[in-house]
């Protein structure tokens, strides 16, 4: 079977991520499309919000649920009580959702540091979102397995 | 109608620009606004007499104190033993070797569990603590408890009405009738609702029932003149942060008769008075609690804290913090779906609101959504259960993030409520 090479989906996403912050004129405007954003997120499956999907290290309450595709692909659907947060977990899932596991297994996700969020959130939500890229990765990681 | 700002400076009261003048960290900005620091209830800022007087202190006249004949140690001595002075007049304690210095109120309470509370606590006794207690003046009993099998109970709260965040009284008294605690630890002031508890009548009754007492003053320091005697308590625990002086020191007061009968706890140098290996002897009152080296410049820090304050001048320092609770009360309820926790309005509180946003027809506002909008906006509050779960459980808080907390200190302005409010507006606006 000659499988085609996985493509390569998350450089063109964070490019597109830094683009898009850099338009913004301050931090109140970020946080106006953060919360767009998790206005915006599909709502979860009701069976989802479980303990297992629940991160921990964060302020709030925040689930994330992922979905193993025959292609090797993964798509997740995500939740939180706090409206910021599930922002910050939809961004999160724009870069990831429908990419190669392995791919997401070995991201190196830049665009973070970039777009100045882990310098800007307070420590819980800092933590919060690193908590949030280390779960997807480890699941990544699990489905290769 | 709300007057402006201006005009509720009146002469009679205290010059607030004059007073943030000698906080530097006021003049500051966070994130590119002026800092509205509304967290004094975690810790208030320094003025410069403390900052300055410790500094001073390092610089110019440090020695370890009690032990040599050197002129610094006994300059060094002098002013930490005076600071030990200013603290018991402060109290109210009837003598200075009442006071025990300590890390804070956290270390001052489990000095008590860790000596009184061996000793004197056995199976099946029971310790009351309540049900708005800091997790410092519960843990360490819960611990002691695991150790001798004593039993930690709640005093319950009362959760709505007239009386909401005020010790339910009736229970109380059935509680000491048949329960006999051997303790009954209390909060003067409750950090995360502001209630203030008559803990005289309170350790008067408990007293009565043939219990210990012990009171959380940390919240009460900065704003409440406190007289130990006149309260009744065998035990008050202090911290200095709280009330305008540095981190890391702190003040156990002890009824002299109580702390005489407790054994000692941390052993080392300071706390004895002969040392052989074949039996050691330890040291009077104070001393025989304050194993090793102190925090000397905190310890004199925390003094030159209470002498600014006492300038400055506690009932000037209440009205003052007073006018801007209620200032802030009325503007925040304005906004729609804005429920303060505890005391109600017009009831006599510490400076500190709790509150939660839940509109109707909308979901709840998430705290820790509103303190990342508020913090970008220059406006430092605090979010989150304010290390009292238990009590956040019995609101219905616990799962949904708490509540957000401002707090006031005497060098808060009227400018900086109006900005706070405005900040929140803004913030609610985006979030709906």
């Amino acid at each position: 079977m000659t499988d085609a090479q996985p493509t390569m989906n998350l450089e063109p996403r964070q490019q597109e991520l830094i683009e898009t912050f850099e338009m913004f004129g301050d931090w109140m405007e970020k946080y106006e499309h953060l919360i767009e954003l998790g206005k915006e997120l599909k709502p979860m499956a009701e069976a989802d919000r479980v303990d297992e999907n629940l991160i921990q290290g964060c302020q709030s309450r925040v689930w994330i649920a992922c979905k193993t595709h025959d292609n090797g692909h993964l798509t997740f659907t995500a939740d939180s009580d706090a409206i910021i947060t599930k922002g910050l977990v939809a961004l999160v899932l724009e870069l990831f959702s429908n990419a190669p596991a392995a791919e997401i297994a070995t991201a190196n996700l830049h665009c973070l540091q970039k777009i100045g969020l882990h310098d800007h959130l307070s420590p819980n939500r800092s933590n919060g979102l690193s908590s949030m890229v280390q779960k997807i990765k480890l699941t990544a990681l699990k489905s290769l397995a | 109608m709300l007057e402006a700002a201006a005009t509720l400076y009146t002469p009679a009261m205290l010059d607030i620009r004059a007073i943030r003048q000698q906080f530097p960290i006021l003049s500051r900005e966070v994130n590119g606004q002026p800092l509205v620091y509304l967290d004094s209830a975690a810790s208030s800022q320094k003025p410069l007499a403390v900052i300055e007087g410790q500094r001073e202190y390092l610089a110019h006249h440090h020695a370890n104190i009690h032990r040599s004949a050197h002129h610094l140690a006994a300059r060094a001595t002098r002013d930490f033993e005076g600071a030990r002075e200013k603290i018991g007049l402060h109290l109210g304690a009837a003598h200075s070797k009442e006071i025990i210095f300590t890390s804070g109120t956290t270390d001052a309470i489990n000095l008590v569990a860790q000596t009184w509370g061996r000793v004197n606590l056995d199976a099946g006794d029971v310790v009351l603590v309540p049900r708005d207690a800091h997790h410092a003046a519960l843990v360490p009993w819960q611990m002691i408890a695991e150790n001798c099998d004593a039993i930690v109970e709640p005093i319950e709260i009362e959760l709505q009405g007239e009386r909401a965040g005020q010790i339910d009284r009736a229970a109380f008294t059935r509680q000491l009738q048949d329960l006999k605690p051997k303790l009954v630890v209390l909060g003067h002031v409750s950090n995360a609702l502001g209630t203030i508890h008559p803990v005289e009548e309170l350790c008067l009754e408990a007293r009565n029932a043939g219990a210990t007492t012990l009171v959380d003053g940390a919240q009460a320091l900065p704003h409440l003149p406190i007289d130990v005697q006149k309260i009744g308590c065998d035990f008050y625990a202090v911290s200095a942060h709280k009330a305008y002086g540095p981190t890391g020191i702190g003040a156990l007061y002890g009824r002299a008769d109580v702390l005489d009968a407790m054994p000692p706890w941390r052993g080392g140098g300071e706390m004895i008075k002969s040392v052989s290996f074949e039996g050691t002897t330890f040291g009077e009152l104070p001393f025989k609690f304050e194993a090793g080296t102190p925090h000397i410049s905190g310890a004199i820090g925390f003094g030159l804290a209470l002498d600014w304050l006492n300038k400055i001048g506690l009932q000037n320092a209440q009205t003052h913090e007073e006018a801007l609770t209620s200032r802030a009360t009325k503007q925040l309820l304005q906004i729609d779906g804005l429920r303060i926790l505890g005391p109600a309005t017009g009831t006599q509180k510490a400076s500190v609101i709790s509150f939660v946003i839940q509109p109707e027809n909308a979901p709840a506002i998430h705290p820790a959504d509103l303190a990342t909008l508020l913090d970008n906006q220059g406006i430092a509050a605090r979010t989150g259960h304010h290390c009292t779960e238990p009590l956040m459980a019995a609101l219905g808080l616990a799962e949904t993030g708490g509540t957000i907390r401002i707090s006031f200190a005497v060098y808060n302005s009227f400018e900086e409520v109006d900005r706070a409010i405005e900040a929140l507006k803004r913030a609610v606006n985006m979030l709906l």
